[in-house]
């Protein structure tokens, strides 16, 4: 199946029993399959208006109970941008995935790249930590919708797929365990008296329980600066408490929710940094390099945001530099470099979108730079 | 003995929808003379009368005056983005459709920003019931003309009068398809209550336009003081159940049209897709 599929599908597994979406490729695939799937299953499909209905319709099925996700690419997910600010602030489970094409604008539709890597950073407004899975064939992504919508579900709070057309539109081999054999979380539920509960009062993780509308809390949500009861508080003093929360659930668990995995780091000299269908290539020229004995080693990310910035802080000692490889013109090359901090040399192997980068550019930079 | 004054002030009865209402919120954010806060007890009256399971019924708000609303209701409340509280509503209704949606809001947010969405929820006949204050300008950002902002009215945005045209709401609800649509101005509130009530126990996609006034943003750029609002509200306005949709321009100069304009059955949003989609189940 398809990369595109193979997300519908962990989706499901992964418990989601509603899509918002919007057509847009190349991510019009998950929105088709899930139209077909979710009614068997007992959810709902809808496909709003638009990408901003799209997921304002997400946060709503969110807090009536369900495990909610919808899919889009770059135009859409900017679109999408202003109410999944509104997710993080009212800390609202829901799983986003991007299938990246080539931009700005319309760009190149049909013709993948990595290019919305910030945008899923810094995307919407105010400050605020985000959760950003970046899968790297149809089996992963299958995995990692799972995974997104557990680590969505433990920290209430959106987690993004940063996945691209390359992987969406590629067919592989996708086995799918028995249901038993596949972990589901749920976010935590309120216990107590519910006159007294208190909706953004985290627990010891920094994570509030979260009961769903019909339940008996009254609870008021809303995307004003808040206090742990859910009201408006105009003050700096709120501001300060409420986002102190936010950004430490994430990165006060980060130890949980950062994913990498090493390949040949141990004596590596050079480092490659990559992540989706990069990490593949740069997989591939890394074993040429090795062939040619030159000692490179891969980082590759799993977990883009938060960053894995004390792998880079540690690898940074000993190594003689980095070579982010990605498609685009260098965005998490700009995150290696802020936690190489001038330590080692780094480097970047991109290009502005439309195919992947091959193992040669790669090879053939680390001969040029190092 | 006799009760003082000073203990009635002491120990006021308890308000009517006191149950209704996080009192641990108020005073609330209303000008005096504003019109919402009428409108919003008119909802609440109606909610307590029409039977409704309470616990299962859900208020969802956008941003601006009226957005506040869900911000006062002790039932679980929604006080989303600008323009996104029917969507928001939506994906709400469709994941539980035990819960009882009401949107409440004001004409900017709901028909300026929110318009597509307006139009999107009534042509599935999504069952949602949605109140809208109409008092004809943005309040909260200081009175700047609106899509339903009277031509030629004057707001901080168009000081020598509106160049466009306003949106005759009940037309737009009709003809993207809801259900039941109704106008009254909040100077009617028993028929206003009694819409709400209605339009809450009636499955589909229901809109009520309640006029209001805004006194301090709108009605002091145009000479119309409060109380001129409510004569208005009295002396201009006729009450024309089933009229023609086409007629029901907001124009003060000639009468405004209020009434219950269409009430009408149609297989709701939810019913078709289960019918459609699932009927195996």
């Amino acid at each position: 199946m398809t990369g595109d599929v193979a997300c519908a599908e962990g989706a499901l597994a992964a418990g989601c029993r509603f899509f918002g979406g919007y057509p847009i490729t190349p991510a019009t695939e998950i929105a088709e399959h899930m139209s077909g799937r979710l009614p068997d299953v007992g959810g709902t499909f809808i496909q709003m208006e638009d990408e901003i209905a799209a997921m304002a319709s997400v946060l709503g099925a969110a807090w009536s109970g369900c495990k909610s996700m919808t899919a889009t690419s770059g135009p859409g997910f900017s679109l999408m941008m202003e109410n999944i600010g509104l997710g993080v602030c009212t800390e609202t489970p829901c799983v986003v995935v991007n299938v990246q094409r080539g931009g700005p604008s319309t760009g190149l539709p049909t013709m993948g790249a990595q290019a919305d890597m910030m945008q899923a950073r810094w995307g919407s407004h105010g400050d605020y930590e985000i959760i950003a899975l970046a899968p790297c064939s149809a089996q992963e992504i299958f995995y990692q919708t799972i995974t997104a919508f557990n680590l969505s579900e433990r920290y209430r709070t959106p987690v993004f797929i940063m996945t691209d057309e390359m992987i969406g539109h590629m067919s592989e081999k996708v086995i799918i365990p028995p249901a038993d054999q596949i972990t589901t979380e749920w976010r935590p539920k309120p216990k107590g008296r519910k006159d007294r509960f208190l909706l953004f009062k985290p627990d010891e993780n920094g994570v509030a329980p979260m009961p769903a509308a019909g339940e008996g809390y009254h609870v008021h949500v809303t995307g004003l600066t808040h206090d742990e009861k859910g009201y408006p508080v105009m003050s700096v003093e709120a501001q300060e408490e409420m986002m102190a929360r936010i950004k430490h659930k994430i990165l006060g668990n980060r130890e949980d929710i950062i994913m990498t995995e090493a390949h040949g780091l141990d004596d590596a000299d050079i480092v490659l940094v990559s992540y989706g269908i990069s990490a593949r290539t740069s997989m591939a020229a890394m074993q040429q390099a090795r062939a040619e004995g030159l000692k490179v080693g891969l980082l590759r990310l799993i977990t883009v945001w938060p960053f894995a910035e004390n792998h880079i802080q540690r690898l940074a000692q000993r190594v003689k530099g980095f070579l982010t490889v990605e498609v685009n013109l260098g965005q998490i090359h700009l995150e290696v470099l802020r936690a190489a901090a001038g330590k080692a040399p780094c480097h970047l192997v991109g290009h502005s979108g439309g195919t992947i980068i091959s193992p040669d550019q790669v090879l053939a930079k680390i001969k040029e730079v190092f | 003995m006799f009760p003082t004054a000073q203990a009635s002030v002491m120990a006021p009865a308890e308000h009517p929808l006191e149950d209704l209402i996080r009192s641990d919120r108020i005073p609330h954010i209303w000008c005096p003379g504003c019109g919402i806060g009428t409108a919003f007890a008119a909802c609440l009256t109606a909610m307590k009368a029409s039977g409704i399971d309470l616990q299962k019924t859900c208020m969802v708000s956008g941003i601006g005056c009226s957005g506040r609303a869900a911000g006062y209701v002790k039932l679980d409340s929604f006080h989303t983005t600008h323009g996104r509280a029917i969507p928001f509503a939506t994906g709400l209704k469709l994941g539980n459709p035990e819960l009882n949606v009401v949107v409440f809001s004001g004409d900017g947010d709901l028909f300026a920003i929110g318009g597509n969405h307006f139009i999107h929820a009534a042509r599935r006949n999504m069952d949602l019931t949605v109140i809208c204050l109409n008092n004809l300008n943005y309040g909260m950002t200081g009175g700047q003309v609106a899509a339903t902002t009277p031509h030629l009215a004057r707001t901080t945005t168009t000081p020598v009068g509106n160049p466009e045209s306003p949106f005759n709401l009940p037309l737009l609800a009709w003809a993207s398809g809801a259900t039941y649509v109704a106008r009254w101005t909040v100077l009617h509130t028993r028929e206003l209550t009694d819409c709400i009530k209605k339009a809450i126990t009636k499955s589909g996609f229901s809109f009520i336009e309640v006029l209001g006034p805004c006194p301090v943003n709108y009605g002091r750029r145009n000479r119309e003081k409060p109380l001129e609002t409510l004569k208005l509200y009295r002396d201009q306005t006729i009450i024309r159940n089933n009229a023609d949709p086409g007629d029901l321009e907001v124009d003060f100069t000639k009468k405004v049209v209020l009434g219950e304009f269409v009430d009408k059955e149609r297989a709701t949003c939810i019913e078709n897709y289960d019918r459609t989609c699932r009927p195996a189940l």
